[in-house]
């Protein structure tokens, strides 16, 4: 039994760290948002899903023609960066911004119009997809330099091409996130106004400019996460950002919500957790709890750790602005 | 609304008064119209040529025997609709139909009332017959079956021992993966594993669990729909793993080759009651004259609507002989078709007492590595009873 267990460890940990990365890059995006307006943007789920579709298309359009497919995908992370970023600051101009311009104080109501946008994006995917390929499945096309795979350790992992890409790719844009937020100027007004939104705007800085910028990165985030889980896990649907999208919210909040690294651990724990008892479950229970029950033991620890710590992993306890 | 009803009560008294002692007609209902026509045509015309052929036989007994086709665009309400307008023309004394258990199940409620009855040649959910009424009747396999005879397949002729399953979790998908686990153990196989998941996207969970289980799994049955069987098995082949696997009649979709990648997607065997027409060496006559008279190739359903509308005459037939020569009523021809024993171009075709076919065909296919759907290899054709009746 042990045995049995520690034999698929590698494997199973090194596969928890791709899901962690991708909850993490979407985690950012919630986070990030929270931070600056304590909003649950819940239509960041479907930013991930459009950057997930823009990779499906720009791999169905141009694998013919570009031959490299380390560019192509280049091509479809910068892409699908771009689209969902645009989408997630037109999400904010149009939907958010009205709301907060007529001073709307009650936090229900821009949470409802997230549910609501998330509804639309969804539906509007799928029709331009059914217009335009009569396809519901949408499948990422195949692209032999990153089918590519190595034993490491002695076949104790097998890794492929585009996980270390995708690893790679999220790491560089988690430190580039870190390092933008402390050490830039635009990092220091996003900090101002997530600290306090009506003393930033004393200070010289637009509150409604940053929170654009704000959307931006965090929407691009999503989408080069959304490209990149197209190119690991393959099939997308319109509705494929809720589970990834509840996930990487509940990452957030278990990092600490608003905190960047905190947001960043919490996706990593939480995809450990989930590819742990994916696997083990079955094994652990003989059979008795299958597979389908491990987001049940994955959020019953999430809960304890909450219980324990309600400010996160990483946050602090802050007193209520006055 | 006023108008429709008096155009429904129109239509009715039209019925009633045209009514003539010497016509029997015959109805089809399957989609003509729509994404599904291709296939409800099949229906349509594969009962038509029967019909065309009885023709004289019947002139002889005295009787005009005529087909009336209605369209039920594989839509419920529409199929019901057209059962009610089915049911007030006293001449049609049977139908041929549907395509889709969904609408199939609504409008045979609605043949039940007069007792009309409905041979099916397609629809495969239990509860077509299982609700046991005793004018609808199945030509065809039965969603439910077809666990045991992958099983079979599994374990006599692929000889494999120790089967990992998987299951999407739905009615379909898991009755499907327990009625093969069943028929596996009894046998004297192993369910290595019975997993239930509905993922759709990260399948890497169960292919770890796959490649640590003890003993090593031969075989993989998983049963469910493409769209979740397609994206595991590429992450299945992507990873490594070669082991063979099967499925159901959900994954008898060319859309299962595109989501997996063909060269991941060939060798899958799976198991279906809609054979293709290299499965029925009988057909092949009548395939001529089908192409002679309509212009086209006689493809499954075609060949399964040509049998059910032979049943139907057949047990019209047997009814004018015991009346006496005279017109039977609906009732005599329904008990009459649940008594038909004949060789059809599927087989046998025996009704037990629930209206199903006493040995329905099966078959197991395996995916082409080809690409295309049309190219899928016919492996075997196994027969065995609908449950209840064996």
């Amino acid at each position: 039994m042990l045995e049995h267990i520690l034999a698929l460890l590698p494997q199973v940990i090194f596969d928890g760290l791709i899901l962690g990365f991708v909850y993490a890059m979407v985690a950012l995006g919630y986070t990030m948002v929270y931070g600056v307006l304590e909003l649950i943007n819940f239509a960041h789920s479907e930013i991930f899903m459009i950057g997930a579709v823009v990779g499906v298309e720009v791999f169905r359009y141009l694998a013919p023609h570009v031959g490299n497919g380390f560019l192509l995908l280049l091509i479809a992370v910068l892409l699908g960066g771009v689209v969902a970023g645009i989408t997630a600051i037109l999400v904010e101009r149009f939907a958010y911004r009205p709301l907060r311009a007529r001073g709307t104080t009650n936090r229900l109501v821009p949470l409802i119009t997230a549910i609501g946008v998330s509804f639309i994006l969804q539906d509007l995917v799928r029709l331009v997809e059914g217009l335009w390929h009569n396809e519901f499945f949408l499948r990422m096309r195949t692209v032999e330099d990153l089918e590519g795979s190595v034993e490491l350790f002695g076949g104790a992992i097998f890794a492929q091409t585009k996980s270390f890409i995708l690893m790679g790719v999220s790491i560089l844009m988690l430190v580039g996130l870190t390092y933008l937020v402390n050490r830039t100027k635009l990092g220091v007004a996003i900090r101002a106004v997530a600290q306090d939104l009506h003393t930033a705007s004393l200070m010289g800085i637009d509150p409604d400019r940053i929170i654009s910028r704000t959307f931006l990165i965090g929407g691009s985030l999503g989408g080069v996460a959304g490209v990149l889980f197209a190119l690991q896990y393959t099939t997308i649907t319109p509705y494929v950002g809720f589970l990834p999208g509840i996930k990487a919210f509940t990452a957030a909040v278990l990092g600490g919500i608003g905190n960047i690294p905190g947001a960043m651990l919490g996706g990593l724990v939480l995809g450990q957790l989930e590819n742990f008892f994916g696997t083990y479950l079955p094994i652990l229970t003989s059979g008795n709890f299958g597979t389908e029950y491990k987001d049940v033991v994955a959020f019953l620890i999430l809960i304890f750790i909450l219980l324990v710590r309600p400010q996160g992993l990483l946050g602090q306890v802050v007193r209520e602005k006055v | 609304m006023r108008k429709i009803g008096l155009l429904v009560a129109g239509v009715a008294a039209l019925g009633m008064a045209l009514g003539q002692a010497n016509v029997i007609k015959i109805a089809t209902q399957s989609p003509l119209s729509g994404p599904q026509a291709a296939l409800g045509e099949q229906i349509k015309l594969g009962a038509e040529l029967a019909i065309e052929e009885a023709k004289a036989k019947f002139k002889a007994l005295g009787f005009d025997l005529v087909l009336v086709p209605y369209d039920d665009q594989a839509n419920p309400d529409v199929g019901v609709a057209n059962a009610n307008r089915i049911i007030n023309d006293p001449d049609i004394l049977g139908v041929v139909g549907h395509l889709n258990s969904g609408v199939a199940i609504p409008s045979s409620e609605v043949y039940a009332r007069v007792n009309l009855v409905m041979v099916s040649p397609a629809n495969t959910n239990p509860r077509v017959t299982d609700r046991k009424l005793p004018n609808v009747n199945r030509i065809c396999g039965r969603d439910d079956v077809q666990g045991p005879v992958g099983a079979e397949y599994a374990f006599n002729n692929l000889k494999v021992k120790n089967v990992f399953i998987i299951h999407d979790k739905t009615a379909y998908g898991q009755g499907l993966a327990e009625e093969f686990k069943k028929r596996l153990e009894a046998l004297g196989g192993k369910a290595v594993a019975f997993v239930g998941t509905e993922e759709t996207s990260n399948f890497v969970p169960i292919i770890n669990q796959i490649r640590g289980a003890r003993p090593v799994p031969e075989l993989i049955y998983f049963g469910g729909i493409y769209s979740q069987i397609g994206p595991f098995v590429k992450q299945l082949r992507e990873r490594g793993l070669k082991t063979r696997l099967m499925g159901g009649d959900g994954l008898d979709s060319s859309e299962f080759v595109r989501l997996a990648g063909k060269e991941n997607a060939a060798g899958t065997f799976y198991t279906t009651v809609a054979g293709p027409v290299s499965a029925f060496p009988k057909a092949k006559a009548v395939a001529q004259r089908f192409k002679q008279k309509f212009g086209k190739d006689l493809e499954g359903f075609g060949i399964y609507a040509y049998d059910s509308a032979n049943v139907i005459l057949a047990g019209l037939e047997a009814a004018i002989k015991a009346a006496g020569g005279k017109k039977p009523t609906r009732e005599q021809v329904a008990q009459a078709v649940r008594q038909v024993k004949m060789e059809g171009l599927t087989g046998t075709i025996e009704f037990d007492d629930k209206g199903d076919n006493k040995k329905a065909k099966y078959f197991i296919m395996q995916v082409a590595s080809t690409g295309k759907w049309d190219d899928n290899k016919l492996i075997r054709v196994i027969e065995m009873a609908a449950p209840g009746a064996r």
